[in-house]
């Protein structure tokens, strides 16, 4: 039993290069997750952006964050259609009946979509350098931007781990997805919400995705976060947890 | 009485019900070190029952089960450490090469040298061409290879083989069997389960008959033998079987070419 412990790094590493391959051999996958965010970037900057009245002159500092976010939510679908479909195959079986820690194969998953994550969004990020996004954030910032982007990833990998688990159907596990990726067309993401009427400026001001993206914007741009990055770490951990939580009890179902 | 370690596999009373729906209604056998056990069984009889329950995925809802002296229900991490299981269904990754597939497993296993380990099981199973293309594009038989092949890395003492050959044709069949009796000869323990009297009979050392929730007979293939009705002898015109005719023309094949 030890040693199982002794080797859980290294398994799931096994594990985080298994499903990397999965993504890379994948088209669709690569396509969908990044360029399909980098569509969005160019579609709201060079055709609705000059109609858009953000109050900054430069449309892609304002946009970058939520299409950011809209990445990630596209990346966790994907979360749950592998995990998903290691539930269907033989090969999950295998790897419980062998001696590995049987947790390693659902980190291998969360682990995967983190570093997939990472990578989609530094190519969005590159890709808005070339349309003019710039930033005047120092270090300490950019690293406050990648942990609440990375904890905004674990929370939506918790919960795709639950459709994952507890899907019926390849298109059940993606399905989820869907109306997080439609989260921040209802938030600050693409306008400022006092231009939004009464009951959607309400929905959009108190739900998550407002509170994040308000923060990496102002993180970007080097002004003062205010209160606001605590509510965006709060809803992040949270929901975090209850996910966490809820995945974990579906797991110990299935096996 | 048999020493312990002559034991691999001892299961007593063992009972499983899915819902309300009694599936193993006290089952019991007990499995040689070193031998081939053929547990055979219609559809439905509940062969996969049985192997899940061996191989630490299913648990019993009673009796008592071993596996190499370890209690699969209390001492699951032991018996992982010596065991290696072929599902029903081929567990290949399909995404990964063969080879990668191999290589995987041999890390998950934690040997020193992966990348060899694979390379002699490729060579081994005949799939040293195919070794760089995606299983997915693996024939059946193929895939079974693979599955088997990823099941021997580490060399485990205790393999369990669900329906090894079903789906496969008669040549598939045949290599399957090769392996399992040269995987024998090697001194490991071979659990294999299966629907064809043939397949009992070409590679056990004893077999088990599974119907009904029960074993309703064990033995050698001799003692089994005694209990199934007396041959007759009748002259009548035998038709080739498939088999025979599928074997015939694959071998004048070879031969031309
Ligand atoms: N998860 C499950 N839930 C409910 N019933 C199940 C479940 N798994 C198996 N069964 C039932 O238990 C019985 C035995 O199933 P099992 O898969 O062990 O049979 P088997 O001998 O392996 O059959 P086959 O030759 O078709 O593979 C079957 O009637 C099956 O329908
Ligand atoms: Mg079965």
């Amino acid at each position: 039993m030890e040693t199982i412990k002794n080797y859980f790094f290294r398994d799931m590493g096994v594990m985080l290069g298994r499903s990397m391959r999965h993504i890379l051999r994948s088209m669709d996958t690569i396509i969908t997750v990044t360029i399909m965010p980098i569509m969005f970037m160019l579609l709201f900057v060079y055709v609705f952006g000059g109609a858009i009245k953000t109050g900054t002159d430069n449309y892609v500092n304002y946009l970058l964050p939520g299409i950011l976010l809209i990445a990630i939510a596209t990346g966790i679908s994907y979360t749950a259609y592998r995990l998903f479909i290691d539930m269907q195959r033989g090969i999950l079986e295998r790897f419980h009946s062998m001696p590995i820690a049987r947790s390693t194969v659902l980190w291998g998953h969360v682990l995967t979509s983190l570093v997939s994550n990472a990578i989609s969004v530094v190519v969005i990020i590159l890709v808005a350098l070339m349309m003019g996004f710039r930033s005047s954030a120092g270090v300490l910032s950019w690293l406050a931007v990648a942990g609440i982007l990375a904890l905004f990833t674990l929370a939506l990998t918790w919960i795709a781990v639950i459709a994952g688990l507890s899907a019926k159907s390849v298109d059940g596990a993606s399905a989820f997805s869907y109306p997080i990726i439609f989260l921040p067309f209802i938030s600050s993401a693409f306008v400022p919400t006092q231009s939004m009427p009464g009951p959607v400026r309400a929905f959009a001001e108190h739900q998550p995705v407002t509170s994040i993206v308000e923060t990496i914007r102002a993180l970007l741009s080097n002004q003062p976060v205010g209160n606001e990055i605590w509510v965006a770490i709060a809803w992040c951990v949270g929901i975090m947890l209850v996910a966490y939580i809820f995945a974990m009890r579906a797991y110990q179902k299935r096996v | 009485m048999m020493s312990q370690n002559e034991i691999a596999i001892s299961a007593q009373g063992l009972k499983k019900s899915y819902k309300n729906i009694p599936v193993l209604e006290g089952v019991d056998f007990e499995v040689k070190t070193g031998s081939i056990f053929a547990l055979l069984g219609s559809n439905g009889a509940g062969k996969t029952t049985i192997v899940k329950i061996l191989a630490t995925l299913l648990k019993q809802d009673s009796g008592n089960v071993t596996v190499n002296g370890f209690d699969v229900a209390s001492k699951p991490g032991n018996v992982r450490q010596s065991i290696s299981l072929t599902g029903q269904f081929a567990a290949v990754d399909e995404i990964l090469t063969g080879r990668e597939n191999l290589i995987m497993i041999a890390k998950l296993r934690h040997l020193k040298n992966p990348h060899p380990v694979a390379d002699d099981l490729l060579k081994r199973f005949g799939l040293t061409d195919a070794a760089d293309r995606r299983a997915s594009t693996y024939s059946g038989g193929m895939r079974r290879r693979l599955d088997i092949a990823m099941s021997l890395v580490g060399k485990p003492p205790l393999i369990f083989l669900d329906e090894p050959t079903t789906g496969l044709d008669p040549e598939g069949r045949m290599e399957v069997w090769k392996i399992v009796k040269e995987l024998a000869g090697s001194g490991t323990t071979v659990f294999l389960t299966t629907q064809y009297l043939d397949e009992a009979e070409q590679l056990a050392d004893r077999i088990a008959i599974l119907h009904k929730g029960k074993i309703i007979v064990s033995g050698t293939l001799a003692e089994l033998k005694k209990l199934f009705p007396p041959a007759k002898v009748e002259y009548i015109e035998k038709q080739p079987t498939l088999e025979e005719i599928f074997l015939a023309i694959i071998g004048k094949k070879k031969e031309e070419n």
